[in-house]
């Protein structure tokens, strides 16, 4: 069935767009978590904290113009339903990235008594982007539905999903920081890590009960067998993240990138899980796929093009971070 | 107001704001290459003092056409679902271009060319700042080309009541493309060149005495008198473009009710579109039909050829379409005026010469090609009108169903946002002038000793 052009083409197309998502989550997640730690620090650190985004964060926001993008193209119809039926939460992101993003530029180039305003808007912004992309994540999981217990669920959800990007801030600024900086930010990402626990948790038990089909699609077996490692290997990843915390900083700063990709590996587990349960649905029970997909000579022409650039793009990435490797200095000027 | 009007009110202020910041990073990107070359070749430090200001002005504009950028992507789906169910087939593959190719070749290199310069080989740093302006450059010819296939559909077919691609070239291609393309890179180059002759006149008007001032106001002024005759020919050239294919536009900025040879070239009146005639005209005789059809009783196409005999406009908003035109014109009329002025004062006395009130009006102007471009913009735009795609989707029916107070209390954020931001802006870009004028003279917080990632070594 998959040798027919209009069946393999909107699944290669999900899977674009899932990659895009994910890594959107654990990119801009890093920085939209250091713009909240922002408001924790007195003024004068928050230059530091602030270098360690400054050559990533226009790339990272990309990948979210990528995902929509690619929703937009690939599963028009989907777009249409998804973003009418989240039209406040998305423009609440969307006043939150804008206010972040040109905070970050104006705040280095104000005269010094207005940057603390913008620092302020900085963490504003920040805040605001990730409890509206949380909130959205709670919408959608509970079917696009608003009624007064999801409304409350995605509340949950919302809180959770901002404090577990604190929690990759912190442990990007380990990776990125020394110092008093880095002490600073070991204490905050044991304090954030119960973020990611209970997002994980909340949309782990939640997205089941939402649907039949999904309550089946986890319990049946043989799938139960191998669905089983997804929560094990979760719960390890907590117990050992929360123990690794632990024994930072260790001498030579050995082992300051593991809390990063820990966190990364836990957003990995939990993409998963809810790509396994929302598939084959892009609205929710509602359109599948193929329901909503683009015309397969359009989706056609996307991918050769995206065949072509998206090892480019993860090519200039990488050189990217290599270029940018180590902590943050203050030689990165220009 | 419906949710219709309040829609299109939300995406004309999105996409406003929007260009303001690509007219300027599309060419400004050019414009530090030359700067970061010119450093390489001379190795005179005047040009690395030109590139270090203007780097900033860079970075900041293009935070701001980023975020606002993000904005755009999500529109479509909140308010206008109607336009990718009915050409998302067409659209949706120059839209994944545009961020496949453009979009990331631009935010990936940005870090590289603000925050690389020590971490890389010069080589690097000249490479990605290259990439950097390719990416704003490649971002313009994908936007173009889908506003353009809006304006001029060509190389599809209908089935089911969608579009389908038939011809990738005819889609891209398609007949005002070109023509649009090359106004809109000439709109950037003059909008930047004013923008840099503006801030050098201010800093001149500070006491900034130094080198790469005289350098980037001389310059800037010079290209922009070479590039202004250029781009007046590109726009008579986009304009007999659209009366081939959009006569109903031209009909609107002509301000022409009936079709007729003759027809003088009105320079103001006042459009009634519910009497259907003008109200007051001032205009020269025959001028219409010399500049479009190039012949002194040229027939020139009039708007009530554009309503159906059940009554339906088919035409756009007169009055509006009319008046943008002509403020596009006149500004650009201004630029010429302001640039061969500056050229010839060049010429005659040299940089050291020129005088305090022509300083003072190239300050004034450094913003005049924003006017243009919004003005240039609101003709084509709102002259496409009642059409989303032209022939093919209304306006009307694209729109989404979200209920009117939402839409409404969203516009009103994002007119609130947009004005702050904008003020600050342009505050912004006068600190960042003030502040290299008076250099090390203005004292400096003795707390700011980490100096941020924008900020020069000092």
């Amino acid at each position: 069935m998959f040798d027919d052009p209009a069946v393999w083409l909107p699944f290669v197309f999900a899977a674009l767009m899932g990659l895009a998502i994910l890594i959107y989550v654990i990119l801009d997640g890093f920085d939209l978590g250091i713009g909240m730690l922002v408001i924790l620090t007195p003024p004068e650190e928050r230059d530091t904290l602030i270098s360690t985004i400054g050559p990533f964060w226009d790339a990272n926001e990309t990948w979210l113009v990528l995902a929509v993008g690619l929703l937009l193209v690939a599963f028009p119809i989907a777009h249409g339903v998804i973003l009418t039926a989240l039209y406040g939460p998305v423009a609440l992101m969307l006043f939150g990235l804008i206010l972040r993003g040109v905070a970050f530029e104006f705040r280095a180039k104000v005269p010094f008594e207005r940057k603390a305003r913008w620092d302020l808007a900085f963490f504003a912004g920040s805040a605001l982007a990730a409890v509206a992309q949380g909130y959205m994540l709670g919408i959608y999981v509970m079917g696009l539905q608003v009624n007064a217990q999801t409304v409350l669920f995605s509340l949950i959800v919302a809180g959770a999903l901002a404090v577990a990007y604190s929690f990759m801030g912190a442990a990007w600024l380990i990776l990125k920081t020394s110092g008093p900086i880095q002490l600073k930010a070991i204490t905050w990402a044991r304090r954030g890590l119960w973020g990611l626990v209970l997002g994980l948790a909340a949309v782990s038990a939640a997205t089941p009960l939402v649907s039949i089909r999904i309550w089946q699609k986890w319990t049946e077996l043989p799938a139960i067998l191998w669905l089983a490692p997804l929560p094990i290997l979760s719960l390890a990843l907590i117990i050992g993240l929360w123990r690794f915390l632990a024994t930072l900083p260790r001498p030579g700063d050995r082992g300051a990138a593991v809390p990063f990709l820990m966190g990364a590996g836990l957003f990995l587990l939990g993409f998963i899980g809810m790509a396994y349960s929302f598939y084959p649905y892009v609205v929710p029970e509602r359109l599948t796929i193929w329901q909503a997909a683009s015309a397969p000579e359009s989706l056609r022409v996307i991918l050769i093009g995206a065949v072509i650039v998206l090892p480019l793009i993860a090519g200039y990435t990488a050189l990217s971070y290599t270029v940018f490797r180590g902590k943050a200095s203050q030689e990165d000027i220009h | 107001m419906d949710s219709l009007i309040l829609s299109r009110i939300q995406f004309g202020a999105n996409i406003s704001f929007h260009i303001l910041f690509p007219s300027i990073t599309i060419a400004l990107g050019w414009l530090l290459l030359v700067f970061r070359l010119r450093e390489a070749v001379t190795g005179d430090s005047k040009w690395q003092r030109a590139y270090q200001f203007w780097v900033k002005v860079f970075a900041l504009s293009f935070g701001l056409g980023v975020v606002s950028g993000i904005t755009m992507s999500f529109q479509f789906g909140t308010n206008w679902p109607g336009f990718m169910e009915t050409v998302g087939n067409v659209a949706g593959p120059l839209l994944g271009y545009e961020v496949l190719t453009a979009f990331f070749l631009e935010a990936g290199f940005l870090g590289i060319m603000l925050y690389g310069s020590n971490r890389v080989p010069g080589w690097l740093h000249v490479l990605a700042t290259v990439l950097v302006a390719v990416g704003t450059t490649l971002s313009a010819f994908w936007i173009i080309a889908l506003n353009s296939w809006m304006q001029t559909p060509t190389g599809y077919e209908i089935i089911g009541g969608v579009a389908h691609a038939t011809s990738w070239r005819e889609v891209i291609f398609n007949p005002s493309m070109p023509y649009r393309l090359a106004h809109m890179l000439l709109a950037s180059a003059m909008t930047v060149l004013f923008l840099v002759a503006g801030l050098s006149a201010y800093r001149r008007l500070q006491g900034d005495r130094s080198r790469e001032v005289v350098a980037t106001l001389k310059g800037a002024l010079v290209a922009a008198a070479v590039l202004i005759p250029v781009q007046i020919y590109v726009g008579d050239a986009h304009g007999l473009n659209t009366l081939q294919y959009q006569p109903q536009k031209i009909a609107a900025m002509e301000g022409n009710w009936e079709t007729g040879p003759a027809k003088p070239l009105l320079l103001f009146a006042i459009p009634d579109q519910e009497q259907r005639r003008n109200l007051f005209e001032i205009g020269i005789p025959h001028g219409a039909s010399l500049i479009l059809r190039h012949e002194w009783d040229g027939v020139v196409p009039g708007l009530n050829d554009y309503v159906t005999a059940e009554g339906e406009i088919l035409h756009p908003p007169v009055a509006p379409v009319f008046f943008a035109f002509r403020v596009m014109v006149g500004m650009g009329m201004l630029m010429l005026l302001v640039s061969w002025t500056g050229a010839w004062l060049l010429w005659r006395r040299g940089v050291e010469g020129l005088p305090v009130w022509f300083l003072r009006v190239t300050t004034a102007m450094s913003l005049s090609g924003w006017v243009a471009v919004l003005a240039g913009w609101y003709t084509t735009e709102i002259g496409r009108q009642p059409w989303l795609v032209s022939g093919l989707l209304m306006t009307r029916d694209a729109v989404s169903p979200v209920a009117t107070p939402m839409v409404a209390s969203t516009l009103i954020g994002y007119l609130t946002l947009y004005v702050v931001l904008l003020i600050a802006y342009v505050m912004t870009l006068l600190h960042l002038a003030r502040r290299a004028a008076h250099g090390q003279r203005l004292p400096r917080d003795p707390r700011d000793v980490t100096p941020s990632p924008l900020q020069p070594a000092e």
